[in-house]
């Protein structure tokens, strides 16, 4: 048992990773958070839920995680004034998730620091609350400009960059607000939520396989993570495992989306300090796997290979040789890749000390995945709570100390080249035989069940609620840039102005992903 | 041959030369694109590639913001005009043509300021933090690239006695080939001046879309159509400009004087062999260099300054 506390009863889920769920009163809350913390936990994922049908009332959900495993707390909010107490003060993290919630259904967090809103941006008005189920569109649809107000920085010479979320190049949506005296940022504050496209309420009304196809579509650079973690939450729920052979594809997919999102970010990081030929030189390798993925797999990005109950692609004795051999030619280029970076003065002045998160820092804050790694935090979810068959294959988790771009860079290195090894181990593993299993389409009734993998940016969680019928009633995805969005604005304080896309580039987090 | 034929002479030399040059700039910065596209792998977009977008720049409508003054409006004309300037001013094809007694090298400089003023000013018209930005970082980087400039010009002006560009060419172009350790420093310290001022790697990058690492894409961020194509133009002629004054001043070998009808061909021929190696050595050092953080590009520039005041002191001690 991961927490004890006197008015929570916690039960064990049939789920791939260890996850426990129970039902805990709202005064409860904070103390368990805390309990949680100061054992070294943090928190994953905050979101709500309309259960005035099921069982009057709305709930709110909050995941935390520990060295044992996965907690899912339910606390039940009345239908008149629902509200909770703030949990941001013990999880920083849990502040823009809280804001998110009262967003999108009204469920207010008591005494919290920050009131403004988050996710809704003047598209619907105040009152209405689009993931309540009584919710219509059309008469909530507002066009009033929208008004949102930054934190002003007051002080001699000190003055505003406002950046985005139009940008020169060709990137997701953000707003950036920069507080600065001459180039030193005193402070920046993020705006997101310009890419809400209402894909939680779009579940709603979808099949178990239509949603499996949406999951694969929340942040399109992790497909595989999120495919996988749908697909967990619907075999957790229905209690069925899927056989050894679509796992060992899962995971070979899962290595190979790391391994291509690893090259692109590296090969960024080298333009963003104007080397071009690194950019060249890792989009090349890229590239190469992308289109080694659209021949076996049918996509260049691994969209909808992954189903709930097995997976939806083959691999054959050929495609199997193909790639061995792409990962003997990834693991000799980018040998001499990395050397070269290592060994260039001004790359390496550029990114050694640029946008540092102490570890300290990153565990008040709850910093996770890959950046997390970077600062010394050390987890992993294919490591600690290996799931089949991550199990059988002895991860090794990459981590570092320093917390600043360099570390960032040798963190996806070491990972880059694990996952080579890994891919080496899972295609010795992995057996021929032909598919025998039966895609998972429809789910048993008032279920609930969660997934978690570790896609390249960190951990990526999917939550499924599926009502009486064994329709979903509520999915929530959850992407590590969650928790790690607040940290780059600590990450850039004090460093100068010219030095924030590559620290945010470092950390290549997701504006899709968290604007749902 | 009459003074009047040789002044008519002169002015067709000034003339093919102001030609040449406003139509051959945009040829170079392609090739040391091109170079650059071999250098990392990539098959890139042809020498063409500048003119086509001249092109396509020529043919668009300008958008102008609402509070711009009518400096934002001129300044792209003042800047051609400037570079144009000073490309007529340096010997490109020729010493002695009638522009260059018009003035020094020490003018020169003062028409490479003009246009920086100028730029600076309409980056900050418009009032964007970004122009503003840019105008800083500029005015940071160029306010110490001058005196290295200037200092690498007053050691030529010293072995030849002159501030005319012409007289230092012709002293130099006639000079027995021998490297002069005075000006191998200067030509040391002109390289690195050359990359600052020209926004090149490792001290801004000229194909950055990244809007807060920027400097003179920042102050250029507001315009658009035949503006932006003016200013574009504007920043090839300073290339050239730039390069050509590189030749110039340490390897003038091969350069025609005027009225030398027949040794035009071979000083175009060779001025454009040294611009090839000079686009390709550009393309080289960008290609190996990462861009360096802002505030170290205080000390690269007095690197260069520290090495053209050795030129001098050279020259004054050891007389080479």
């Amino acid at each position: 048992m991961p927490i004890k506390h006197p008015n929570l009863q916690l039960t064990r889920l049939t789920d791939a990773v260890p996850t426990w769920a129970g039902e805990i009163g709202a005064e409860y809350l904070p103390d368990v958070c805390r309990q949680v913390r100061d054992g070294g936990g943090r928190l994953v994922a905050l979101w709500g839920s309309d259960a005035r049908k099921l069982r009057g009332g709305f709930m709110l959900h909050v995941a935390l995680i520990n060295e044992s495993g996965l907690v899912c707390l339910h606390v039940p909010l009345p239908e008149t004034h629902p509200h909770y107490p703030d949990i941001a003060r013990i999880f920083p993290a849990a502040d823009r998730m809280q804001r998110a919630t009262c967003d999108l259904l009204g469920l207010h967090p008591l005494e919290a620091s920050d009131h403004r809103k988050w996710l809704c941006h003047g598209a619907w008005h105040g009152g209405s609350f689009p993931l309540r189920k009584d919710f219509d569109a059309a008469a909530s649809r507002i066009d009033a400009a929208d008004d949102y107000p930054f934190v002003h920085v007051a002080g001699q010479g000190v003055h505003e960059i406002a950046v985005g979320p139009v940008h020169a190049g060709i990137i997701e949506p953000g707003h950036f607000r920069f507080s600065v005296i001459g180039e030193r940022v005193l402070r920046l504050e993020e705006r997101l939520g310009y890419v809400h496209k209402g894909i939680e309420k779009r579940f709603e009304s979808m099949s178990l396989l239509q949603g499996a196809k949406l999951a694969g579509r929340v942040s399109g650079d992790s497909t595989v993570a999120y495919a996988w973690a749908y697909a967990m939450a619907a075999e957790s729920i229905a209690g069925i495992t899927p056989p050894d052979r679509a796992l060992w594809l899962r995971a070979l997919l899962l290595e190979r989306e790391r391994i291509a999102n690893h090259l692109g970010d590296l090969g960024y990081l080298g333009n963003d300090v104007a080397l071009s030929f690194g950019f060249a030189q890792f989009w090349i390798l890229k590239e190469q796997v992308l289109r080694t993925n659209a021949a076996l797999f049918g996509h260049r990005y691994l969209m909808d290979c992954i189903v709930p109950g097995g997976v939806a692609v083959q691999l054959d004795a050929a495609g199997k040789h193909l790639i061995e051999q792409e990962c003997l030619l990834l693991q000799r280029e980018v040998a001499v890749l990395r050397g070269i970076y290592e060994e260039h003065a001004g790359v390496q002045d550029r990114f050694i000390g640029a946008g540092r998160v102490e570890p300290k820092l990153a565990a008040q804050l709850g910093l996770c995945g890959l950046a997390g790694r970077a600062s010394a935090q050390a987890w992993d979810a294919r490591v600690q709570f290996a799931c089949a068959p991550y199990d059988k294959l002895d991860v090794r988790m990459a981590t570092y100390r320093n917390g600043d771009v360099a570390a960032r860079v040798i963190v996806r290195f070491d990972e880059l080249f694990e996952s080579l090894r890994l891919i080496g181990q899972i295609l010795v593993n992995f057996i021929h035989e032909e598919d025998a299993t039966q895609a998972l389409e429809k789910l048993p009734a008032n279920g609930f069940g969660i997934g978690m993998v570790e896609g390249w940016r960190g951990e990526v969680m999917v939550a499924i609620h599926s009502d009486a019928q064994g329709n979903l009633a509520r999915i929530h995805p959850h992407d590590p840039s969650w928790q790690n969005w607040p940290v780059l604005e600590h990450a850039i304080i004090d460093n100068i102005v010219p030095d924030f896309p590559l620290i945010n580039k470092s950390f290549n987090l997701s504006y899709s992903g968290q604007d749902l | 041959m009459t003074e009047n034929t040789e002044f008519i002479f002169a002015i067709l030399f000034q003339l093919t030369q102001l030609l040449l040059v406003v139509l051959a700039a945009p040829l170079l910065s392609g090739w040391v694109n091109q170079c650059q596209a071999w250098l990392q792998n990539r098959s890139g977009a042809g020498v063409l590639q500048p003119y086509r977008v001249l092109h396509k720049l020529f043919h668009k409508d300008a958008v102008i913001a609402y509070n711009a003054s009518p400096l934002f409006r001129a300044t792209p004309y003042i800047v051609f005009g400037c570079m144009w300037l000073a490309a007529a001013i340096i010997p490109i094809i020729a010493v002695d043509l009638p522009f260059s007694r018009a003035a020094d090298v020490i003018a020169l400089v003062g028409v490479f300021a003009v246009a920086r003023v100028f730029i600076s000013l309409a980056a900050m018209d418009i009032g964007t933090a970004f122009g503003s930005l840019g105008a800083r970082r500029e005015m940071l980087v160029s306010f110490l690239a001058e005196p290295a400039l200037l200092m690498v010009l007053f050691t030529a002006s010293m072995i030849s006695h002159s501030t005319q560009l012409p007289t230092i060419v012709d002293t130099l172009a006639h000079h027995q080939f021998v490297i002069y350790p005075s000006l191998a420093f200067a030509a040391l310290a002109f390289v690195i001046v050359l990359l600052a001022e020209n926004a090149r790697i490792p001290v801004d990058n000229p194909s950055t879309h990244l809007e807060l690492t920027m400097i003179h894409e920042a102050m250029i961020l507001e315009y658009s159509a035949r503006h932006l194509a003016l200013i574009e133009w504007a920043s090839s002629l300073k290339l050239f400009a730039y390069i050509s004054l590189g030749i110039a001043l340490f390897t003038p070998h091969g350069i025609a004087e005027v009225g030398n009808w027949a040794g035009l061909p071979l000083a175009i021929g060779l001025l454009l062999l040294k611009l090839m190696l000079a686009g390709a050595g550009l393309a080289l050092l960008e290609t190996v260099s990462a861009k360096m953080r802002i505030f170290r590009a205080p000390e690269f520039l007095g690197t260069a300054f520290l090495l053209a005041v050795l030129g001098l002191l050279i020259h004054f001690l050891l007389g080479v």
